[in-house]
């Protein structure tokens, strides 16, 4: 069981009560969230000061126009905000903004994380157009039922970590069906119960998972196991995976917006990384041959060695590729086994050191002969 | 005269300053017999051994690629090897999920005086690499 307020208006407005009523209460000084860009369905990551500006914000919009995370992250990377932000972030943008916590590279200290059991997202390649209203309609519909939309995100139809970790308010979506008339908002946190205390709707008690939650979980679980072994069949082994890179324009898109690839300097972008002629000289002696541009899977293989073990899985990558390789796939299925080797969840817990920059002494001991 | 006779598989070593390269120095000044084909790269550290050293090993062709570090407990920077034990891990279970030949990687503990087990290592790996045959990836262009 845990603490939960009550609003007897749908979801939508539900949700921009609290953000309206959080701020004129002086409780935060902005709300960071997606605003409305235009009327075709355009959206963009805004910080909100101003009350009656909130009528342009979104949310819930199921689109992620950029893992906001890492947006968070370059609002906090030299301390906490000098005031106190709500911020509404999809599960996966929280465990995301708490990986680069770990590695110092933000500040969870004045941040209100607001969050939602998660329907998903969709790709953005189909966030613009006239029929927005009715692909809203379907997708509020869908959430509602708990079916899976097979226009989402890849990563989201597969996605079992649709219960956030770490928010202090989780607004109920996935599997209710009364989303139009009345909305609750778990509490998960002291810090969300401290916010929450004088915001509209009633106090109540209720229990966040199992049931329909248990059951979403199991209908992801099966999508899972069938791309993974879709996957399996097809990307397997050295030609597959060079079949697969063979597009890649190596424009590194897909590790630009990756929340964790945060360092500023890719060693893939730097000059190591450049084909120099002698470089292509001795490549061509070498192989008798040369791909253009070179090193794609060089690029791909080292960014999987250095960070997959924290990938979230939050599909951005596989959506700004503009030759359509599904990089996030790739990531998320060499992440899996990675990650359970060392019993991690990227981002469930901020204590939990990356695997990739702590060990234990004992430990893989048939490892180093 | 076959194949077998004639193909000499080319293996990349990582050695740790400290223990391993210095084991190599030893098997050299002890004339002990070291595979041919085998190149080393010295490091200050296994913990400096960055995956993509091994990767980049591995796509240009290398037919084995061997880490080598200090005994557990013995590093010289205290932590480097078991950093390097956990890359080894992360990299053999990667090059597993995408059905990659992990054999052709290897990570051995060989301190500055065991100059035979450098010996008989590099000399084991090396016949085990000459069995797998070629590197596909030596011929493979399109990287
Ligand atoms: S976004 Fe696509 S084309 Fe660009 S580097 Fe990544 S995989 Fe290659
Ligand atoms: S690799 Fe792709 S799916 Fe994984 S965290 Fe980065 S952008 Fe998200
Ligand atoms: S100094 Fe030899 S492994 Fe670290």
């Amino acid at each position: 069981m845990s603490d939960a307020i009550k609003i007897n208006k749908g979801i939508e407005e539900a949700v921009q009560d609290l953000l309206k009523s959080l701020l004129e209460k002086d409780k935060i000084k902005g709300v960071f969230t997606l605003r409305k860009m235009d009327d075709l369905g355009a959206v963009a990551y805004s910080l909100f000061t101003n009350a009656d500006e909130l009528k342009n914000a979104l949310p819930l919009y199921p689109f992620m126009p950029v893992n906001a995370g890492k947006v968070l992250s370059d609002f906090t990377l030299q301390g906490a905000t000098q005031e106190p932000v709500a911020a509404v972030l999809r599960p996966c943008e929280i465990r995301a903004f708490i990986e680069l916590v770990k590695r110092t590279q933000g500040d969870l200290e004045n941040i209100l994380l607001i969050s939602s059991t998660c329907g998903g997202v969709y790709p953005l390649k189909i966030l613009k157009g006239n029929d927005q209203k009715s692909r809203q309609a379907q997708y509020w519909e869908s959430v509602k039922k708990e079916d899976i939309d097979p226009e989402l995100r890849e990563t989201c139809r597969m996605c079992e970590d649709f219960i956030p970790h770490n928010a202090d308010m989780v607004i109920a979506a996935a599997g209710i069906e009364d989303m139009d008339t009345q909305c609750t908002i778990y509490l998960n946190t002291q810090k969300g119960k401290e916010f929450a205390s004088d915001v509209p709707g009633s106090k109540t008690s209720e229990e966040l998972e199992g049931g329909k939650i248990e059951e979403l979980k199991t209908k992801r679980q099966e999508q899972k196991a069938k791309i993974f072994e879709q996957f399996e069949k097809e990307q397997m082994g050295l030609k597959s995976l060079v079949k697969m890179f063979a597009p890649c324009l190596g424009c590194h898109g897909c590790s630009h917006v990756c929340p964790i690839c945060y360092c500023t300097l890719c060693e893939f972008d730097s000059k190591t990384c450049e084909y120099r002629p002698t470089s292509i000289e001795s490549e061509l002696k070498l192989k008798g041959g040369l791909k253009v541009p070179p090193g794609n899977i060089y690029f791909h293989l080292g960014r999987m060695s250095h960070m997959a073990v924290s990938c979230v899985s939050c599909g951005m990558c596989s959506d700004v590729c503009p030759v359509n390789i599904p990089v996030a796939t790739v990531f998320s299925r060499v992440g899996a086994p990675l990650q359970e080797v060392f019993e991690y969840i990227p981002g469930r817990d901020l204590e939990e050191a990356v695997p990739s920059g702590t060990y234990k002494e004992q430990e893989f001991m048939e490892s180093g002969k | 005269m076959n194949m077998n006779d004639t193909y000499m598989p080319t293996i990349i070593g990582f050695l740790c300053n400290w223990c391993s390269y210095t084991g190599a120095d030893l098997a050299g000044t002890a004339r002990m017999k070291i595979p041919a084909s085998l190149r080393v790269v010295r490091v200050m550290c296994s913990g400096r051994i960055d995956p993509l050293f091994v990767l980049k090993g591995f796509l240009k062709g290398a037919d084995g690629i061997m880490m080598m570090g200090c005994h557990p407990g013995d590093c010289h920077y205290q932590k480097g090897n078991y950093n390097a034990r956990r890359r080894f891990v992360m990299l053999q279970n990667i090059f597993e999920s995408l059905g990659l030949e992990k054999e052709r990687i290897g990570l051995w503990w060989v301190s500055a005086s065991e100059a035979p087990k450098y010996a008989q290592v590099t000399k084991e790996f090396a016949e085990k690499v000459k069995e797998l045959g070629p590197n596909p990836l030596r011929e493979e262009i399109f990287l």
